[in-house]
């Protein structure tokens, strides 16, 4: 497990409750005393360091390379052997930052669609770091049709840096890609749950982001722009980024207090990362949660609905 | 000594001596030609000499598109607030101030009603020169309620785009906006009433990345600058330099983005063909 900067107290009494764990289990001595000891000072610290985290350390979670990405939520959460990953655009290629497929939760069949990062360098640079290109956007959009035609609903996966920025995507309409995938969403015909996991940064989270309900887990964030990005335009230099993140009200707090999402989803003490298993439990749950609250609604009065929000979204005075 | 070697350094005629010269009588291009802003108004603000297309305001596509130039304004005062309390090395509240003051603009857009070719229509222009053309709030609020007119009225609908991207200072607040505008072109489509979307130079971010390149009809103008990340940041993330003409008008016309690259001064005869084609 890696640890940031910032949780570097909790990896060293983390070390120790280990250490005494393995001593006992080694030297058959009773430590029992000490590793309860040790167990709720963790906890502790715990609590102590996550009680009160800056904005700019909730960025750094949500990027912790430890965090659950959307295929570990996915193959979790899904009936064993149901997910079959589908690929390809059917014009162009198939996009590696974006994953999608059919996957039953118990008894339900969802279309699961999601932006992935990789876990090593190699996997990285063949996921390109979660940021899609155009072709991404469009097989996003094609299984978001087959579950339409299908019945299915959605739930889509966000944890993205942002849209790729290079020449090719531009070759390929990256801007009409997201477009076009916010245009269709807007009036699919099935319900579609957006789940905020990790980095939500500008148009190219929303380009698979539009939903009748949208949550967010407590160490994700959602902006127009990174904090880095933001530091550099703004202030001209990349180091302003804890003032940037500050100044974006990126939290799932601040998005719950703006009205812009529907629900912040508790994670396990010390960070999704800290126990993963509970965090799928708590995510599959929460989808099946959601769903059961859409399934009331008949789909004319749900997109109306979906529109309608969107519609009201704004910030203004007239006079 | 040669006779014509200047002795004393410098410029010496003190400020408040110094003649000035009567701005905005010339207006140079980038290729250097001169041309005389009489002309250039004439001529719909596109250099005869060379075809630059001089960036212009709401102010003045008003004036070349609508008949006779008149038009009534709708929405002019909505105007934005402040609702992430954003400050960087400026309030933003100061921000919009200054920009209010330079421009003599509420926002970074305006609605105008009136006709072309006799043809009732609505457009509504973005000006770069408020932050940047970003589109924020009021934008987003200002194409929603065009569109919602033009739905009621049966008007079809221009939206001529000229823009940086999203205004950072609003955060997600702007970025919303993109699926607000969305969620009304969609409404739009389902009333079957055309949509015009006209690029300009620079039309970039979340305003490409929405309502711009999802026209019925897109027509560019020549030689803008038209993306998604801007060409620096592309620069920077792959660490090669940029093709020739890449992100122009042309490029995007090449790569089957854009319907049609019409010169300014064809810009209201082709608007009027293809909407009453279309109607």
């Amino acid at each position: 497990m890696e640890y940031l900067d910032f949780e570097k107290e909790i990896q060293e009494i983390k070390n120790q409750y280990l250490n005494c764990l393995s001593i006992e289990e080694k030297s058959g001595v009773n430590m029992r005393e000490v590793c309860i000891q040790l167990k709720s000072k963790l906890e502790r610290t715990i609590k102590k360091l996550h009680g009160n985290l800056t904005p700019w350390q909730r960025v750094q979670l949500s990027r912790h390379p430890n965090r659950p990405y959307t295929l570990d939520y996915i193959l979790s959460i899904t009936k064993k052997d149901s997910f079959v990953e589908l690929h390809g655009d059917r014009f162009f290629g198939d996009d590696k930052a974006i994953v999608g497929g059919f996957g039953k939760i118990e008894d339900n069949t969802f279309m699961l669609i999601g932006t992935q990062k990789g876990r090593n360098t190699k996997e990285r640079q063949y996921r390109r770091f979660g940021m899609p290109n155009p072709e991404g956007y469009r097989k996003a959009l094609r299984l978001m049709k087959l579950a339409e035609k299908f019945h299915k609903p959605i739930v889509t996966f966000i944890d993205t840096p942002g849209a790729f920025p290079g020449i090719e995507a531009e070759m390929r309409g990256q801007g009409e890609a997201i477009g076009k995938n916010i245009y269709e969403m807007m009036c699919l015909t099935v319900p579609i749950i957006v789940l905020i996991i990790g980095e939500g940064a500008s148009g190219g989270a929303l380009g698979i982001g539009i939903g009748d309900i949208i949550s967010m887990m407590e160490n994700s964030w959602f902006s127009v722009i990174s904090p880095e990005s933001c530091s550099t335009i703004l202030w001209g230099k990349w180091d302003k980024k804890e003032k940037s993140a500050e100044a974006l009200k990126l939290t799932a707090e601040d998005m719950y207090k703006f009205n812009l999402i529907d629900e912040i989803i508790k994670e396990p003490l010390g960070g999704a990362h800290f126990s993963p298993k509970k965090t799928y439990k708590i995510i599959k749950k929460q989808i099946l949660k959601y769903h059961k609250q859409l399934s009331l609604y008949d789909m004319k009065t749900l997109i109306k609905k979906r529109k309608n929000k969107y519609i009201s979204i704004g910030c203004f005075n007239e006079q | 000594m040669a006779w014509f070697l200047r002795k004393k350094k410098n410029i010496l005629t003190p400020v408040d001596k110094k003649k000035d010269l009567p701005k905005g009588l010339w207006h140079r291009t980038p290729s250097g030609k001169i041309v005389d802003i009489e002309v250039l108004r004439k001529n719909s603000y596109v250099s005869p000499e060379d075809g630059y297309h001089v960036r212009i305001h709401s102010k003045e596509y008003f004036e070349i598109l609508f008949d006779n130039g008149n038009f009534f304004e709708i929405d002019k005062k909505v105007i934005s607030k402040d609702p992430i309390k954003w400050e960087d090395y400026k309030k933003y509240t100061d921000r919009i101030k200054e920009a209010k003051k330079k421009t003599n603009l509420y926002d970074a857009i305006r609605t105008g009603i009136g006709k072309i070719k006799g043809l009732d229509v609505v457009i509504s222009c973005m000006d770069f020169s408020f932050i940047g053309g970003s589109m924020g709030s009021v934008v987003g609020e200002k194409i929603s309620r065009a569109v919602k007119y033009c739905i009621e009225k049966r008007f079809p609908y221009i939206l001529i785009s000229k823009s940086g991207g999203a205004r950072i200072m609003e955060s997600s607040f702007s970025l919303m906006q993109m699926a607000k505008t969305i969620a009304r072109l969609t409404q739009l489509r389902d009333s079957k009433i055309p949509y015009i979307s006209v690029l300009t130079d620079p039309t970039t971010g979340g305003v490409t990345a929405s309502y711009a390149l999802l026209g019925d009809i897109n027509i560019a103008e020549p030689g803008a600058l038209i993306g998604f990340a801007g060409p620096r940041v592309i620069k920077e993330t792959i660490g090669k330099s940029l093709p020739e003409g890449f992100q122009t008008s042309e490029f995007l016309m090449d790569h089957g983005f854009i319907d049609l690259i019409s010169s300014r001064t064809e810009l209201k005869k082709n608007i009027y063909n293809l909407v009453s084609m279309m109607m």
